[in-house]
């Protein structure tokens, strides 16, 4: 029987998808909504096959007219023949996303026929503390920015006893934690809402995995409210999961219970810091913490606690899988395994591209990105979101690795580039890091409260031209104390996409400065 | 135009229903209090705040702190069809400064317009990044947005409303 699918991933959704589905419905054809492939610049991007399971064959940037009472065909001029053999597509390497975009997302067994929960099979028939040293020797790291090994922080936790919530009475229940950040607050980045819209048992299933490992018993999402299709998406599979036995008491008839809940942001960017989130969690505002203790051994509500973002959680099911030899051998250097990449701004073709790290900047923002979508020169390329550095069009050769990108000046964060082109003003851009940062600080340490307010007084005079050479001495000071005195990432990186505007396009500085000079000579 | 509101009249016995409920399931519940509040009313009301602290036992200040540290979080009506601008980087690159110009100079010339979407408050990333600049219309987001799109899409909107009032 022949099928069409049709995305109902919220970016498809943005641009008309929902209506496609509609119309093709309406004419009596089978429509199953998916995820999206991640080659986003040809959504609505709509699917064929004569089997539910067979090869398919695509169309881009489909229009509600072209399913008005007709079908689309293979003589139609958006028709891309097979979609597997996409370029784009066909030079990934589809470890996280293998099957974001192909199943229905709240079909479990559609996720069971594409390899869904071997890696917790896996786990399940192995003891604990194998299964936290596959994830060591995957080489498995942090995903939400600090890159930090998920394995060497699991090991901690593990080695925890369970601890009742911090002031709750004598005999209370003992917990241990898993939570998941899904406060992806950085522009650019999408990739865990893809995910958790494309592939939601993906998410659960790394997370079962991560419980039966360290020993914990309750899991929770903590998702942002800005996406409300992934909240809605995960509520569902977590639904189906309980009762399909995968969450619960008694996961596969292993004896292990585990079961997740979904708390939900409040808009607020600092909340994807660690420790500020484990606040708003626990229902208050989202004030960064100072760490030690550390989470693993202190964290929510007091208990240990493994936070990690979702794209290192639905690493951990691949992992399990595959083998973690197979993931560690993908790379460069320490930076183990696959990325996914999230090409955004002013890009031709922007999406998710998922491959091993080592792939240059050069070669997503040109081979798999196609330059600019204006057609004009690349002038920034934005990397590792707000508080991430601007990098100019030539130094765009750097590996994309945590180390690498880091010595020349970048920021892997969560994967996300930014394209600019040469229309931008990067003193501008420097303000909106200021400013951003005064809007989204916690408040709690004032070199980011007070200092980002500062800094957007004192771009604003270069900008006006009002004594813009000893401004910009003021604002390398003020950078230095945000750097250095700052509790947490907010206040400590955002000197980082100000300075960079700085030192490599001194030029926007310099000519608003020079405005002081024609006003004072005239 | 007619403005019937599509939420509930403020009822503090159906808050104190809500907020039970939350706070007899949930560990750390005030700010999952302050959202259920908000999702029922639209808003959450003067009354809330010690109708939470009492059932949460936690003071007022705690109640009011949450309250006023998040963005989500108001204390007014929303505006019938709320509209929201992306004003982050990945926006930014593909003019959504100019869009948003452009968004304020045309509700300025039209008074239903913005008596309908209420004062712009700029939204931070709504992960539509490949695809800006982004914007969500009362909850539904947009890609590739233009003043036209936008403003097709409130009216249609209020229209819905309209209809279903009536």
């Amino acid at each position: 029987m022949s099928v069409w699918f049709v995305p109902k991933d919220a970016a498809a959704k943005s641009v008309g998808a929902d209506q496609i589905a509609e119309r093709l419905i309406a004419q009596g054809e089978v429509v199953i909504r998916t995820g999206s492939r991640g080659l986003l610049w040809l959504e609505p991007l709509v699917e064929w096959s004569d089997d539910r399971y067979g090869d398919r064959v695509g169309w881009c940037n489909v229009t509600a007219e072209q399913c008005l009472d007709v079908l689309p065909t293979s003589s139609d001029g958006n028709f891309l023949g097979a979609v597997d053999d996409l370029d784009y597509l066909a030079r990934q390497q589809r470890w996280i996303f293998e099957r974001v975009g192909i199943i229905d997302p709240l079909d479990g067994d559609d996720f069971l026929y594409r390899g869904g929960l071997a890696g917790l099979k896996r786990a399940l028939a192995m003891t604990p503390n194998d299964v936290v040293e596959a994830i060591v020797a995957s080489g498995l790291r942090g995903r939400g920015g600090a890159g930090f090994p998920a394995g060497i922080k699991w090991r901690t936790v593990a080695a925890q006893e369970p601890v009742a919530h911090a002031g709750s009475g004598a005999g209370a229940a003992k917990h241990k934690y898993i939570c998941v950040n899904a406060d992806e607050g950085d522009s650019g980045t999408f990739a865990d809402r893809m995910l958790m819209e494309g592939d939601p048992f993906c998410l659960i299933e790394g997370m079962v995995i991560a419980a039966w490992a360290v020993g914990a018993d309750l899991g929770i999402v903590y998702l942002r409210s800005e996406y409300p299709d992934a909240i809605a998406t995960l509520e569902q599979a977590l639904e189906q999961a309980r009762e399909r036995g995968w969450l619960g008491a008694n996961i596969l008839g292993s004896g292990f219970g585990f079961d997740i809940e979904i708390r939900i942001g409040a808009g607020s960017y600092v909340c994807g810091e660690e420790t500020a989130m484990l606040e708003s969690i626990e229902g208050r505002r989202g004030m960064v913490r100072v760490k030690p203790p550390l989470p693993a051994i202190k964290g929510l509500f007091g208990t240990p606690t493994v936070i990690n973002n979702v794209l290192t959680m639905a690493s951990v099911p691949s992992i399990m899988a595959r083998g973690p030899e197979a993931y560690a051998a993908l790379g460069h250097g320490r930076s183990c395994g696959t990325q996914v990449f999230q090409l955004a701004g002013n890009i031709a073709r922007g999406g998710i591209v998922e491959t091993a790290f080592g792939v240059t900047a050069r070669a997503l923002v040109h081979d798999f990105g196609g330059g600019t979508r204006s057609g004009r020169p690349v002038r920034a390329v934005q990397t590792g979101g707000p508080l991430g550095p601007y990098l100019a069009a030539d130094e765009l050769d750097v590996p994309m690795a945590y180390e690498a990108l880091a010595e020349a000046g970048g920021m892997l964060g969560h994967g996300g580039l930014v394209v600019f082109d040469d229309t931008v003003d990067m003193l501008e851009q420097a303000r909106f890091a200021m400013e951003f940062c005064a809007e989204e600080s916690c408040g709690k340490c004032t070199p980011c409260r007070i200092g980002a307010v500062r800094g957007v007084e004192v771009l604003e005079r270069i900008a006006a031209g009002d004594d813009a050479m000893q401004q910009q001495v003021l604002l390398r000071d003020l950078c230095e104390v945000m750097e250095m005195g700052s509790l947490c990432a907010m206040g400590g990186l955002t000197p980082k996409p100000v300075l960079s505007a700085l030192n490599t396009f001194s030029e926007d500085f310099d000519r608003a400065g020079s405005k002081l000079i024609v006003r004072s000579g005239g | 135009m007619t403005c019937t509101s599509r939420w509930p009249v403020w009822d503090s016995v159906v808050a104190r229903q809500l907020v039970t409920a939350i706070a007899e399931r949930h560990a750390g519940p005030v700010l999952m209090c302050l959202q259920a509040i908000q999702g029922h009313f639209g808003y959450v009301p003067e009354g809330a705040t010690p109708i939470v602290a009492d059932v949460c036992n936690v003071s007022r200040a705690d109640v009011h702190g949450v309250l006023t540290f998040y963005a989500d979080l108001r204390t007014s009506p929303p505006p019938p069809v709320p509209v929201r601008l992306c004003a982050a980087e990945a926006c930014q690159a593909v003019g959504a400064r100019a869009l948003k110009g452009q968004w304020q100079a045309t509700c300025e010339l039209d008074a239903e317009l913005a008596a309908l979407t209420g004062v712009d408050e700029p939204i931070f990333c709504l992960g539509n990044c490949a695809l800006g600049p982004a914007a969500v219309v009362d909850g539904e987001l947009m890609g590739r947005v233009t003043v036209e799109r936008l403003r097709a899409a409130v009216l249609a909107r209020a229209e819905q409303d309209s209809e279903q009032s009536v």
